[in-house]
């Protein structure tokens, strides 16, 4: 199954709304909630992260019965060193998006462990696409 | 295909619902539908919150108690009472004529359940301090919140604190100290006074347990009102000496909002309200909400003061117990040891409850390939239906409608609006799409003189 939802960046008010929609969808389609609880977790964060430094973005679900592939498509500034910005703890947000309790530093690691692939491209002044892939048979 | 698994204290009585859709449009889980003008429950998914109870107009949805009778069963009759009881009050009626009356009422033991609470704190603190893996916390205190967790948060089910509300521990000490004096337990009946539905189901089918350590439940309206009455008649038989233990501050106030966050330490929250409980909930599993430690969660909006077999106003009720616990602090009115503490030992070894497990009731099949079918097709559905909610399908929102058909519990054609559609394409006629009103409305609402 295949859904998109399109994030604005730089409105922190409407942060989660792609998360809160997959989460209603994965609780109907999948069992076992931590699973759902994890997929979640890794796409809220992949939001803030798009809110917080691009100037659009772009979410893409597709569903299937063994596997969840979840792309975050923005266009924004780029990373210059992925290998950096995905250590816990690196951040490169503003004062101010820190001061609204975001920008801890702890969001691509936060995805990559709540995943069971996740692949990032990055390329300065163009923007970012994350793929994050979750599977969700546990048998 | 719903199973059912559950007590639930909420019953609707169909020959006094009107079918006005009111407890359709409220229900926090979606659990009520109308079907032949009457309003008809999924009992999985009812958390017994009580918010149908509250807007029901015509009193057509009651909270099942036990009979009051059945406390002549028992030759030792304990009536544990909740701290919003004595709350519900004026400020000029005495607790000791409060517990007269009960007494009179045929009561030989009046208690209240709140005492509890002194065996509680601690094994909350010690419970808090040696889990710091599955934050935050949740508390166990409000049954609506346990359950509605279960059904629609089970992320969260390992997050509640696995612990006995002070009630019960009230209820097992009181058994235990009878019990010590000689009485046999068969004799012992403790009947708790509930402020809520939620209370009731807790009783009579608890999470994480097998029974109950309460006898039986009275709702506190019945009793508010039989003691209240007694009270302004001053006809009781003569003025019992409260017992002599009083509640702590904390435990005056642990029902109220904060009463349970004020204890506990590090970053605690307290939340009121089953919507905004649910809006919070929301957010914690989506981990947007993190290093809070302790949160309070109670379904109704000022917590136990606000529970639906209240009848005084809320806040009133909260600034009496707020007052009291200020004039126990003040006064020293609670000082010194109290009986409960003597079985401290016994109770901490029993306050733990079993697994709390998840019961999700949103997945649309047991099976994923066909879970995925039935949601492709509700997505299809969901592109005819208006997006109105108006709820003329008998259902509370469009959503609901196309997720009912999907489990054939309902047809498209239940909507008003597929119905006008299809009239102009002349698939029903009128006469067929009245039919299909009346199924869902019922014949008197279709019938009438206009």
């Amino acid at each position: 199954m295949h859904f998109e939802f399109d994030i604005e960046a730089g409105d922190f008010s409407k942060v989660g709304y792609a998360s809160s929609q997959l989460k209603k969808i994965m609780k109907q389609l999948v069992g076992d909630h931590k699973i759902v609880k994890r997929v979640v977790v890794a796409l809220y964060e992949a939001e803030v992260n798009v809110v917080a430094h691009a100037y659009s973005g772009k979410v893409i679900i597709d569903i299937n019965t063994d596997k969840i592939e979840i792309k975050v498509n923005d266009k924004g500034p780029g990373i210059p060193d992925i290998q950096l910005a995905m250590q816990e703890g690196y951040s490169t947000a503003s004062e101010q998006v820190r001061e609204m309790g975001f920008g801890a530093g702890m969001g691509l690691a936060n995805i990559k462990n709540n995943t069971d692939e996740f692949y990032i491209k990055s390329e300065v002044g163009v923007g970012t696409s994350l793929t994050i892939i979750a599977n969700l048979i546990t048998e | 295909m719903e199973q059912k698994v559950f007590h639930h204290a909420l019953k609707i009585q169909k020959d006094q619902c009107i079918g006005c859709s009111h407890c359709m449009n409220i229900c926090p889980t979606e659990a009520i539908r109308v079907k032949n003008g009457k309003a008809e429950l999924f009992e999985n998914r009812c958390i017994d919150c009580g918010e149908c109870f509250r807007v029901c107009p015509v009193n057509a949805i009651i909270i099942e108690q036990d009979d009051f009778n059945k406390i002549f069963q028992y030759k030792y009759r304990v009536a544990l009472l909740p701290a919003v009881l004595i709350g519900q009050f004026p400020d000029d009626v005495k607790t000791s004529e409060i517990y007269s009356v009960l007494k009179d009422l045929g009561f030989t033991d009046v208690y209240e359940a709140e005492h509890g609470v002194d065996v509680l704190q601690d094994a909350m603190k010690d419970y808090a301090e040696r889990n710091t893996e599955n934050k935050p916390l949740i508390s166990s205190f409000c049954p609506a919140v346990i359950r509605l967790i279960q059904v629609k948060f089970p992320a969260l089910v390992d997050n509640i604190i696995p612990l006995h509300p002070p009630l019960d521990i009230a209820a097992l000490y009181y058994k235990q100290k009878l019990v010590s004096q000689g009485i046999d337990e068969s004799d012992i009946g403790i009947f708790y006074v509930t402020p809520c539905a939620s209370k009731i189901a807790a009783v009579k089918s608890p999470v994480g347990e097998e029974k109950s350590p309460i006898t039986g439940v009275i709702n506190m309206d019945f009793i508010f009102n039989k003691v209240y009455t007694g009270i302004k008649r001053g006809d009781y038989s003569k003025v019992i000496d409260t017992n002599k233990e009083k509640l702590t501050p904390e435990g005056t106030v642990w029902s109220l909002t904060n009463g349970e966050a004020d204890n506990m330490q590090g970053r605690c929250l307290a939340i009121d309200g089953v919507h905004n409980v649910m809006d919070f909930l929301e957010r914690v599993e989506n981990e947007e909400i993190k290093d809070v430690d302790f949160l309070e969660l109670r379904a109704c909006d000022e917590s136990c003061a606000g529970g639906v077999l209240n009848t005084q106003n809320r806040f009133l009720t909260v600034e009496r117990l707020k007052k009291r616990a200020k004039y126990f602090k003040e006064t020293g009115a609670n000082v010194g040891q109290k009986d409960i503490t003597n079985y401290k030992e016994y109770l901490t070894e029993s306050v733990s409850i079993g697994k709390i497990k998840p019961r999700s009731m949103m997945k649309l099949d047991k099976s994923m390939v066909e879970a995925m079918k039935k949601m492709r097709r509700v997505k299809e559905i969901m592109k005819c239906l208006p997006d109105v909610d108006c709820g003329a399908c008998g259902a509370p929102n469009c959503q609901a409608l196309a997720e009912d058909i999907v489990q054939e519990r309902a047809a498209i054609n239940h909507c008003i609006f597929i119905q006008k559609i299809f009239e102009k394409k002349g698939i029903i006629d009128w006469e067929q799409s009245h039919e299909i009103m009346k199924n869902i409305w019922g014949d008197e609402k279709l019938n009438r003189k206009c």
